[in-house]
């Protein structure tokens, strides 16, 4: 009972946060110097016509009340009209978001299954040569800008090799029954190959460094002596006994990456013109569409604070001497 | 009581100094300030080291413009850019925003997260409760996005980078500190400085501070890499300062110029070794003096 309720205090402490974050959004977009509607009002807009729209939108109301009506649209589920596409941003979003969604969960998906065997086996080979060799290599492509490794990738293999499209999601002029039938087919897997391989290049360090150090911790607890002792072979006590408790820590951080991901994801959707809601985003702000950018930017925060509360719950799931009281 | 007072002073100073000890004894560590070393002083010396200006477009001695010149040709090192700029001396340049980027990012890092982190702790009650609160909002909004949109939407600069970061930064700087202020404010000696009359401002400078310092210059040190690599993505997204060459800059200018397509890999690879060399050095600096401050970690 006390576990669900100290969650249940988690949660509503991220609910807030959320609130937080939404006003945060609010006060970023409408303190801005500049006029909001610059982008979409045709200098050619007679001053009549121009007033009309800033009614239409709203803009003329104070900003108490704008800020009010934002919230009761947010709840509602409405997030306005893109200023360049003319239609709701929800519908935008929507359509962008499985893109982004199927980038990040396939690259984490890689990244973690590399990295926990990886780390584990690092942390078997302590001390070795091979060890002192892959530490600083593993730290190197922690230090990666992950556009320039996406830009490295893309000369290689795509311009210079010619293995794989240079971006997007499919060739242009093909079309599918499915969106099913699109994501497995090998048109889209081709795309999403590289920006995927980028993306889990760089992920992979945490949890390779996290099962390494974890293992270390692990291999010296009592019940793995007990294992030695009772005569198991190495692969047992290593994997059976080792991994499979050092491996919990790991997979909470599995939540954390997914939000960390997310915000990687902007530049790199941008280096392969991938369409998903980073690079919608950048082109948003870029040009100046308010809705659309604080649409993205939202979807993007949800996911981020509702994998931290994911994370915290897991925690303690799996840990039981954590709480959050 | 003068006398005390004169003796005081350099005691403390001396803890200072000591709790911003280099960690010598790490070879990582000692490879990363090495590079450190070689990075603030191209920096430094930018002027006298880089051949050309780096925002000149330069022409061959037949008056044609020197674009897309190979390495080695007509004397330039790393080539030129499609505009007829010299790589080389860009890159040269770009340590000098990196560098500044870099240090003021993590002072303010380590500065915010030391303040937030040294009231909460110290106080409590809601003191605590509204920064930790307010920490929780730092860490539900999404980092990167946040730049941007702050960066795109204010006078282009580095500084309005700058703060952007700090603003977000520090979070984890802030939680580790309260946590570690949170142990020192029921040892013996704090409880004895209280017991003695000694005012909260005087047991949190005197007291506490010196003993978090170490763990402000981790996180600080931790905060110089990711700072350029966000004013690298700031840049490379086009979102950057347009007067400073930086190494984003840079990478943006390539992929714009078609420099992937045309496999001009002397462009676009050495701004990102610049990168990865300074930012791992840091990486490699902080593992070290991790592993000095918590002797229990180090493996």
């Amino acid at each position: 009972m006390s576990k669900f309720k100290s969650f249940l205090i988690r949660t509503l402490q991220l609910a807030l946060v959320l609130w937080a974050v939404v006003t945060i959004l609010f006060l970023m977009f409408r303190l801005m110097p500049g006029n909001p509607l610059a982008a979409y009002i045709d200098p050619t807009f007679t001053a009549e016509q121009q007033e009309a729209l800033i009614r239409q939108f709203g803009l003329d109301q104070p900003l108490w009340r704008q800020y009010f009506t934002y919230l009761a649209n947010l709840l509602q589920g409405e997030l306005g009209y893109s200023f360049r596409y003319r239609t709701p941003v929800a519908d935008r979003i929507w359509l962008l978001l499985p893109n982004t969604l199927i980038l990040t969960f396939s690259s984490l998906i890689v990244a973690y299954a590399f990295g926990i065997l990886a780390g584990a086996w690092l942390a078997w080979r302590r001390g070795t040569r091979t060890e002192a060799a892959a530490l600083p290599v593993v730290l190197a492509t922690r230090a990666m800008p992950e556009f320039w490794l996406g830009m490295v990738l893309l000369a290689i293999f795509s311009f210079s090799l010619g293995w794989f499209p240079a971006g997007g999601t499919r060739s242009a002029g093909t079309s599918y029954d499915s969106l099913w039938a699109l994501y497995t087919s090998s048109n889209f897997l081709s795309h999403l190959f590289l920006p995927m391989m980028t993306l889990a290049i760089y992920s992979q360090g945490l949890p390779l460094l996290l099962m390494r150090s974890n293992m270390l911790d692990v291999m010296k607890e009592d019940f793995i002596t007990m294992a030695k002792i009772k005569g198991l072979s190495p692969f047992a006590v290593v994997i059976r006994h080792g991994a499979r408790n050092a491996l919990l820590p790991v997979m909470t951080s599995f939540a954390i990456s997914v939000g960390y991901q997310l915000q990687g994801n902007v530049v790199v959707e941008s280096v392969f013109s991938w369409p998903g809601l980073g690079r919608e985003l950048v082109n948003a702000v870029a040009a100046s569409d308010y809705p659309l950018a604080q649409g993205a930017f939202l979807m993007i925060a949800v996911v981020v604070i509702a994998m931290n509360l994911l994370a915290d719950l897991l925690y303690s799931i799996l840990d039981p001497r954590i709480s959050h009281a | 009581m003068p006398e005390a007072a004169v003796i005081r002073k350099p005691r403390v100073l001396s803890r200072v100094f000591s709790a911003v000890r280099l960690p010598v004894g790490d070879p990582f560590a000692v490879v990363g300030l090495v590079i450190y070393a070689l990075f603030i002083v191209t920096a430094l010396s930018a002027p006298l080291i880089a051949p050309y200006d780096p925002t000149e477009i330069l022409y061959t001695e037949n008056y044609d413009l020197a674009s897309d010149l190979l390495p080695g040709e007509e004397g330039h090192v790393l080539g030129t850019t499609s505009l007829g700029r010299d790589i080389f001396s860009q890159i040269v340049w770009g340590a000098r925003s990196a560098l500044l980027v870099g240090l003021t990012a993590a002072f303010m890092v380590a500065f915010i997260g030391s303040i937030v982190g040294l009231l909460s702790g110290y106080f409590g009650g809601w003191v605590d409760a509204l920064l930790m609160r307010l920490a929780d909002v730092a860490f539900g909004i999404p980092f990167l996005p946040f730049v941007i949109v702050i960066s795109a939407f204010s006078e282009p600069s580095i500084w309005n980078t700058v703060i952007a970061m700090a603003l977000v930064l520090w979070r984890d700087t802030g939680r580790v500190i309260r946590s570690q202020v949170l142990s020192l404010r029921s040892r013996g000696y704090v409880e004895a400085a209280r017991v003695s009359g000694s005012s909260d401002l005087k047991i949190i400078l005197r007291h506490i501070t010196p003993n978090i310092l170490p763990l402000s210059f981790l996180y600080g040190s931790i905060a110089i890499g990711w700072a350029i690599l966000t004013e690298a993505s700031i840049s490379f997204l086009g979102f950057g300062d347009p007067d400073a060459i930086s190494w984003g800059f840079m990478l943006q200018d390539a992929f714009n110029s078609q420099a992937l397509a045309r496999q001009a890999y002397h462009w676009f690879i050495p701004p990102g070794l610049a990168i990865i060399l300074v930012v791992s050095a840091g990486f490699f600096i902080s593992r070290g003096y991790e592993n000095l401050l918590f002797p229990k970690l180090g493996r």
